[in-house]
């Protein structure tokens, strides 16, 4: 560890100053070749004979700023229904998932039953599973029938935690029986193995595609709007049937993506850390 | 005192009798050593102590308590017992220090500060100390395993079982952890270890076991068994062994 009083060879600096130059070199090429390619695309489009149209009709400066404040509104909805469905289906599809690696002919009943589940929820379409929640689950008239936004996001989080339960029973199944054995060996019950060895690797082996699973979820958020609710794409097309204008759909997409980034930065930072891990860097 | 008997232990995997009547016995701060061809059921036998594998046959007695009897708890009995795999098996999303804990802290419900005083009271004297903040895949395999050993140790066991616990490190690595080894047995703790490292065998044991067909074929003091073997099948087992250079 004497790096600081180690004097480059003249081998090792000719080697650094050639790399530096390298660098800056595809730095300049890098921006030059975007830069170009950004003018054809801005020419192409702008010039094609129907742009004049286009513009009036999906990029009306002041009619975006009309539909704003609604577009937010129905944004607003998203992200709370995400957020809601989305810790919910986590933790459902998590215990689906345990349920379904419990061994032992006691626990058959409740395998088959956690089995089922991610076999019918993984089926189903999910419009259908929402339309028979928001529109045939009132029609019962039963006492204490909550909202239709609250059966709207129970019929997501079915849906998701289908999905999800099998991420997180690949992440389980991942973990080498000789985990389990260390475990076990030091007196640590099933259930205690389960919770402190076995889930925190599972969990972290799975976590890029939760959070890819959580991203769909991000954007399937908006089909409670079928039902009723108005989320930020519905109000864009309340929007847009009052104005004959696309415009507000362009801004709802615009929020969307700038919602979705975060979350998508979080899963590719992730991604590579589990990447980085694998390879034992 | 005898810390553990086994009597006419069988284990077969697939119809196929893997442990065929064994029996083996282990008084109070004997280190007993199982040698024998691959395959000739030494980690099973381990793993069987260890109520890790479910018997066909026989009886398995710890401080003269049955614990192979219906109704016994495993993992009350597996607290007493401490085992040490082959390839460390060391949680690798925790800390040397939280590796050491968890069984203190979880099963014997020990208040963190304490567990952890006591864990690094442990790898301070195993020469880990510096190593306890550190995450497993940062260590030699020489340290893992030796991590591994007092993870075992943290439970204070009647007895600790050693499965091969130096044949998966590189030939330089091995020294550290055999000195380990018999650091503890001159600590009196009572042991049953698989190894290939006859010499070690030699060395360390008071008794070494030969398992050939299922059961002990012979067994006695190390010079005796390694020195002057009287069964055929013992006598070719260790001329393969000085053949590949390893007596
Ligand atoms: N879980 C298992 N399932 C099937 N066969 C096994 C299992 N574990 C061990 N065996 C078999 O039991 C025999 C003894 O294995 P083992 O105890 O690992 O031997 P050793 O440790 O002496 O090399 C081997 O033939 C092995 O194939
Ligand atoms: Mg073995």
């Amino acid at each position: 560890m004497s790096t600081s009083a180690h004097v480059l060879s003249p081998a090792q600096r000719a080697r650094v100053a050639y790399r530096r130059r390298q660098t800056v070199l595809s730095v300049l090429i890098a921006a030059a070749s975007t830069a170009a390619v950004g003018t054809l695309l801005a020419v192409a489009v702008t010039g094609a004979p129907g742009w004049e149209r286009v513009r009036q009709t999906f990029l009306d400066p002041q009619i975006a700023r009309d539909a704003l404040p609604r577009v937010l509104t129905g944004l607003w909805l998203n992200v709370r229904l995400l957020v809601c469905c989305a810790v919910a289906a986590l933790l459902l599809g998590l215990l689906i998932a345990v349920l379904r690696t419990l061994r032992g002919p006691i626990f058959f009943p409740i395998r088959a039953l956690a089995t089922s589940y991610t076999y019918v929820f993984r089926g189903l379409p999910l419009i259908i599973v929402l339309y028979v929640l928001t529109l045939g689950a009132p029609g019962l008239r039963l006492q204490g029938m909550p909202s239709v936004l609250v059966l709207g996001g129970a019929a997501l989080v079915l849906t998701y935690s289908g999905y999800l339960a099998e991420v997180f029973r690949a992440g389980i199944e991942s973990v080498h029986p000789s985990q389990l054995a260390a475990a076990r060996s030091l007196g640590l019950t099933y259930r205690q193995t389960m919770r402190h060895v076995v889930l925190p690797q599972a969990v972290r082996r799975v976590a890029p595609p939760l959070l890819n699973d959580i991203v769909a979820l991000q954007k399937d958020v908006g089909l409670v709007a079928l039902a009723g609710p108005i989320d930020a794409v519905r109000a864009a097309q309340i929007a847009t049937a009052q104005t004959f204008n696309y415009t507000p759909y362009i801004v709802a997409g615009v929020l969307f993506v700038l919602l979705a980034i975060p979350l998508i930065a979080v899963t590719d930072r992730v991604t590579l850390r589990a990447a980085r891990r694998q390879s034992g860097g | 005192m005898d810390v553990l008997r086994c009597r006419g232990l069988r284990k077969e995997f697939g119809g196929q009798a893997v442990l065929d009547s064994l029996d083996l016995t282990v008084a109070e701060h004997q280190v007993v050593a199982l040698i024998g061809a691959s395959g000739s059921g030494k980690s099973t036998l381990l793993r069987c102590v260890n109520l890790l594998e479910e018997l066909h046959d026989g009886t398995i007695e710890l401080d003269g308590e049955e614990i192979s009897a219906p109704g016994v708890d495993p993992d009350k009995v597996r607290r007493r017992i401490g085992m040490v795999f082959q390839a460390y098996n060391l949680f690798p999303h925790l800390s040397v220090l939280d590796n050491v804990t968890l069984a203190p802290r979880r099963v014997h419900r020990r208040a963190r500060v304490e567990a952890e005083a006591h864990a690094r009271e442990l790898l301070d004297r195993m020469g880990l100390g510096a190593k306890a903040d550190a995450f497993p895949d940062r260590l030699s395999g020489g340290q893992q395993q030796r991590v591994a050993i007092v993870r075992a140790l943290a439970n204070s066991p009647r007895l600790l079982l050693l499965d091969e616990v130096t044949s998966a490190l590189d030939p330089e690595l091995v020294g550290e952890v055999l000195t380990m080894i018999r650091d503890l047995k001159a600590d009196g703790l009572t042991m049953v270890l698989a190894t290939h490292e006859m010499s070690f065998a030699r060395d360390v044991a008071d008794q070494v076991c030969f398992l050939d067909g299922g059961r002990v074929l012979e067994a006695g003091p190390p010079q005796q068994v390694l020195g002057q073997p009287t069964r055929p099948r013992t006598q070719q087992f260790l001329s393969r062994i000085i053949e590949a250079g390893r007596l």
